[in-house]
């Protein structure tokens, strides 16, 4: 059972992989390509941790065979901010609202808020529980979490507008 | 547990998956989302030596609805997919309500509606309206396609009509009558993220009169399958929709159940709930019938 070659498109860039079909995109984007801010948690599709988006939603890359990510179009947390010094507007909203805390389910929880703001910009704080119902924060700082992610979708219209 | 090896398969259309199937015979399982199936062999129940994905299958991934043949959903239509098309969300209440609530976002954009009934867990959050909704599943094969009544297709918890080298093609669901109304609820200890204890998804049509003319009630969790309730149903048709018929079919519901003692629930709290869930799935199926606004969700 050999490895196969694969494309993966994380980010905007394609990496060429040869990667074991039983691998979990989850290892592969952490061991192959050293991108380690996605987190292995629970390992069975519980916790959120490893969320990534995948075509723009938000999957456990845990579950998701790397084979299966085959030049798709993958976003990390290393791939959402415009440059290395400019936070996206998720990610400064976590820091403003307090709502990171060990930090373990930001990055999984931060795709998943993205997934919610490109669907529905203007989310209620029910349908923002709703977004984030797949990822777990075992510090249980759901509160700023969705405080964060509510100022981030306001940051994110006024932005638009501007446009 | 780590993941067993395989030999992986993304067959670019049915011929070539059927194929695939057919090569390998007991040794090949096929993958949908892979949420189930992926779970079940890090745990080590399964190793399949081929696993063939309908992922990139041409012509699976479809919705689609008319008004005199129905609704057609592919054997790798995402839940997340199903749960927000509007014809669904319009016409098959019951189904974009289980679609919508079961699970995470995460795995609801990974599974898919064909896995999940595949998958065959007494819980299965689309089986119990698909059930109410009289749908069917069509099975395809080397040789040709037939098509089993969901009623007929779950064979116990796990076990399902589909033989080795099939694959579950498309899910078929009859159009809606006018004034009909449906409705699911499910519920369980920790939240909608968590597996059903209990679920029920009723339909219910009127005539001119507000007589029921058809009714339909299905149960999940409660059971080794997912089942329907033909005593409740019998209790239903022809009559007014009074309080005390939609009681008595609720009592009758509870009677279609054979429900076990678990982690997630005691056999008693789950025919009390029965009952309980059963009543309100009747109220808003008539609601709905009677041209009442449809609840969001």
């Amino acid at each position: 059972m050999a490895k196969q070659n694969i494309d993966l498109k994380v980010n905007g860039f394609t990496y060429r992989v040869a990667v074991e079909p039983w691998r979990s995109l989850a290892e592969v984007l952490r061991e192959e390509l050293g991108l380690t801010g996605t987190k292995v948690g629970c390992n069975q599709g519980d916790c959120g941790a490893c969320t990534v988006l995948l075509n723009g939603r938000a999957v456990s890359s845990c579950l998701t065979l790397a084979v299966e990510a085959h030049q798709r179009e993958i976003t990390t947390i290393e791939g959402l901010a415009a440059s290395p010094d400019q936070l996206h507007p998720i990610q400064q909203a976590f820091i403003d609202h307090g709502a990171v805390q060990c930090g373990f389910c930001t990055a999984g929880m931060i795709l998943s808020a993205k997934a919610l703001l490109d669907q529905n910009p203007d989310p209620s704080e029910e349908e923002i529980r709703q977004g984030i119902a797949g990822n777990l924060c075992r510090c249980t700082g759901y509160t700023k979490i969705v405080e964060a992610i509510s100022a981030a979708a306001q940051t994110l219209r006024g932005a638009k507008e501007e446009r | 547990m780590a993941m067993p090896h395989f030999e992986h398969h993304q067959p670019a259309n049915l011929e070539e998956a059927l194929d695939i199937l057919t090569r390998h015979g007991a040794d090949a399982k096929l993958m949908g989302g892979g949420t189930d199936l992926g779970l079940k062999m890090r745990a080590g129940l399964l190793s399949p030596r081929h696993l063939v994905s309908l992922a990139r299958v041409a012509g699976l991934n479809r919705i689609s609805y008319r008004d005199d043949d129905g609704l057609v959903i592919g054997g790798s239509t995402r839940i997340s997919e199903v749960a927000a098309h509007p014809e669904v969300r319009q016409h098959y209440p019951a189904l974009a309500q289980a679609c919508s609530q079961m699970a995470t976002p995460q795995v609801r954009n990974m599974g898919t509606v064909a896995g999940n009934l595949a998958n065959a867990a007494p819980s299965a959050d689309t089986a119990a309206p698909l059930l109410a909704y009289r749908a069917s599943v069509v099975l395809v094969e080397r040789g040709g396609r037939r098509q089993v009544k969901l009623t007929d297709f779950f064979k116990g918890p796990g076990l399902t009509d589909l033989e080795p080298g099939e694959i579950l093609e498309a899910i078929r669901v009859p159009a809606p009558p006018n004034r009909c109304g449906s409705a699911y609820q499910r519920l369980s200890e920790r939240s909608r993220v968590d597996i059903a204890a209990v679920g029920v998804a009723g339909f219910v049509a009127l005539d001119l009169a507000g007589v029921i003319i058809g009714a339909r009630l299905a149960l999940g969790a409660v059971a080794p399958t997912p089942v329907r309730c033909p005593e409740a149903e019998a209790l239903l048709e022809g009559q007014a929709p009074t309080p005390e018929v939609l009681r008595r079919a609720s009592v009758a519901c509870v009677r279609a159940s054979r429900p076990i003692d678990d982690v997630r629930a005691s056999a008693n709290y789950r025919r009390s709930m029965v009952q309980v869930l059963s009543q309100r799935v009747l109220e808003q199926c008539l609601a709905m019938a009677k041209g009442e606004p449809i609840p969001q969700f």
